[in-house]
């Protein structure tokens, strides 16, 4: 789970780590309230959406004076940000970030994630700060330092020293930079964070170590034990369908494609949206429905998948080994019924109960096209979508 | 012979008296599975599917032998249940629960160092030795007795391409699930490698998916190490970048893990990879016949 950089930072102040003041507006008269407050000669108006970039795509702005403030919340609030991680559609903007305008030194990079390699979370640190870390992993990736952290004692001061020389942060200020990683690694371990990106840190003209911009992820397994966190999810910034999906436990994404998908199990999910492609065809969604899926479940995952302008056709792939294939058939059968299925339906089935559940199918009377294997359903869905 | 589990190991179920656990208690015992105890903390005593219930793994171990722990704990009290197998000495555990915080994982990755038992999991289907042990959650009639070996991150995906074998008369020495979270036990390479040295295996399919980089890793290991055939497969060609596929494991992020660049690996340590998950059957059995094999493997 994401949340916004005003959010990220209000955690961050919590755990003592170095932050600008700022405060959230979501209306013009809030921005100016918030800049009135700030009482700071130049303010920065940020706009709150989860995707990276927003500086380049012309969602940061710098005013000078309350009338620009009430310029600057004006044009940005409801306007629909295109950045290079928003995709082509874009994201609206609903809230902004008012924030003190900085005296910026020099700008460096920090992240915390777990590496998968070492099974630790690792910190990781640049003085190439405010690009994107993977081009600067490309181009010069001994400018990029890293610190593997023992969970036992957690980020250990020398490593966090090491660290802030690696990354030459002025001499006179690597304890106030020490003191900025322990923080930040405290927060991620407690909030059970999967990503924390700092990017950039910035060392100012007074001679402070502070994030200029916070970026988040949570491990959505650990949400569980993190009411707070959970508090912070803005819903906007989600597919509708996604959220609809998560209500009955299906594990579903939104893609660009046609065909829309309902599979038992994520690797089989993933496979047969490679199958559709690999034939010509393209994928309107990822679906799992999960080993313990009830007819309930079913008839659900059917809707989400229809709700979607897009499909024309809809394939199931079930290979039923706990997942009994007549649950599957009855709910695939209860969902048609119920929305008045119009585009066709391809059905493969394997596994447990296989013939009682082609039999249900077959006596449906409902227009159900069988396929003999993934491969033979992938073609058939296929060719009658067009 | 087999790798980690055979007709001789006994099972203690962590967890068993929950719905799921006994479901499948029920259906490993049916497969002919040994299981010889149970662990519900506060249950201790009684019965459940027949099999002695005890409060603690390493009471259960003591009164029944048992050295190998299937966990079917849910995600909250998972990581404590794979630490009190690990703490009991097992000679293995193998953790069904999936939704377990990564966190939790870091930390019991390095409680585990230095000690005796080998984690299998978490979120996987588990491990089954055909016709003689099944542990896990694995539809038992879809696997035959022989001499391949399959190791994956994916469970149904495995019941694909173990239903593919078996249709075509090639049967299994072992099938592996290492699950799909990006911290977890045993890895591909740990898998190869145990494939490697059973003599009862002539050749093995692993099956990746997008994400990390595990199956560069093995590709690596492969073209140094394995003496046996290993064809290949991986899902979530076609997945965009960013997007989790239902795997917490499963994501192309700042344009690592994607499926090119591991069939490329795969490729270059000279393994054969399927091109759909259709044919993972039929590409192991052209390799095999390539090799001479065939005949072998066949188990009619």
């Amino acid at each position: 789970m994401n949340i916004h950089e005003y959010q990220g930072k209000q955690l961050l102040r919590q755990y003592g780590v170095a932050v600008s003041n700022g405060l959230v507006a979501f209306s013009p008269e809030e921005a100016v309230k918030a800049a009135k407050e700030l009482g700071t000669e130049v303010v920065v108006v940020k706009a709150q959406i989860h995707a990276g970039g927003r500086g380049k795509a012309g969602g940061v702005k710098i005013a000078k004076n309350l009338d620009e403030v009430r310029t600057y919340a004006k044009e940005l609030l409801g306007k629909v940000l295109v950045t290079h991680q928003t995709g082509p559609e874009g994201k609206e903007i609903k809230r902004l970030l008012v924030e003190e305008g900085c005296d910026i030194k020099k700008e460096y990079y920090l992240g915390l994630v777990l590496d998968r390699a070492t099974s630790r979370v690792t910190l990781m640190g640049s003085e190439e700060g405010g690009m994107d870390i993977e081009e600067v992993a490309e181009a010069t990736p001994e400018k990029i330092f890293k610190e593997v952290i023992d969970p036992v004692v957690g980020l250990t001061g020398f490593q966090a020293r090491r660290m802030a020389f690696n990354m030459n942060i002025p001499a006179n200020l690597v304890n106030k930079a020490v003191k900025f990683m322990l923080g930040l690694y405290q927060v991620f371990v407690e909030k059970d964070a999967a990503i924390v990106e700092i990017n950039p840190l910035v060392v100012t003209g007074g001679g402070d170590v502070m994030a200029l911009d916070a970026k988040f992820n949570f491990d959505a397994n650990a949400l569980y034990r993190h009411k707070d966190i959970l508090e912070l999810r803005d819903f906007d910034e989600e597919d509708a369908k996604e959220i609809e999906a998560s209500k009955y436990d299906l594990s579903y994404i939104s893609l660009d494609g046609n065909i829309g998908c309902m599979v038992n199990g994520a690797g089989l999910a993933m496979a047969t949206m490679d199958t559709i492609s690999y034939y010509g065809g393209s994928p309107a969604n990822f679906l799992d429905v999960g080993g313990g899926a009830t007819a309930e479940k079913v008839t659900e995952a059917f809707k989400i998948i229809l709700s979607d302008k897009n499909v024309k056709g809809i394939f199931v792939n079930i290979f039923g080994g706990i997942m009994k294939c007549d649950v599957i058939a009855e709910g695939v059968i209860t969902a048609a019924k119920e929305v008045g299925l119009q585009v066709p339906l391809v059905v493969r089935l394997e596994g447990t109960n296989v013939e009682l559940g082609k039999k249900l199918l077959n006596e449906s009377g409902l227009n159900i096209i069988a396929a003999g294997s993934m491969a033979d359903g992938a073609q058939k869905i296929v060719e009658l979508v067009g | 012979m087999s790798v980690y589990i055979n007709k001789d190991t006994k099972v203690l179920v962590q967890g068993i008296t929950g719905s799921t656990a006994l479901f499948h208690t029920k259906q490993m015992l049916e497969y002919g599975t040994k299981i010889v105890a149970g662990v519900t903390p506060g249950k201790g005593g009684t019965e459940a599917e027949g099999v002695p219930v005890f409060n603690t793994v390493e009471e259960a171990v003591k009164a029944t032998g048992a050295n190998v722990s299937v966990i079917y704990v849910p995600a909250p009290f998972a990581a404590d249940a794979i630490l009190e197998a690990v703490d009991a000495e097992l000679d293995m555990a193998i953790c069904i629960t999936e939704h377990i915080p990564v966190l939790d994982m870091v930390k019991v990755k390095r409680y585990m160092e230095g000690k005796k038992t080998r984690l299998v999991g978490p979120n996987c289907p588990g491990v089954i030795t055909p016709e003689e042990c099944k542990i896990g959650i694995m539809p038992g009639y879809i696997h035959k007795k022989g001499h391949v070996g399959v190791v994956s991150r994916s469970g149904t995906l495995t019941y694909e391409a173990v239903h593919q074998l078996s249709q075509e008369g090639i049967g299994q020495s072992t099938a592996v699930g290492i699950g799909g979270d990006p911290v977890n036990g045993t890895d591909f390479i740990d898998a190869l490698s145990a494939f490697n040295e059973d003599p009862d295996t002539y050749a093995v399919v692993m099956i990746g998916e997008i994400g990390g980089t595990a199956e560069e890793e093995a590709a690596e290991w492969i073209k140094a190490n394995m003496t046996k055939p290993v064809v290949g497969f991986i899902g979530g060609q076609t997945a965009p970048e960013g997007k989790r596929m239902g795997h917490a494991g499963a994501i192309i992020s700042g344009g690592k893990g994607t499926a090119a660049d591991k069939i490329k690996a795969m490729n270059e340590a000279g393994m054969e990879v399927a091109a759909t998950p259709s044919v993972i059957g039929e590409t192991l059995i052209k390799v095999i016949k390539e090799k001479g094999l065939y005949d072998q493997c066949k188990t009619h």
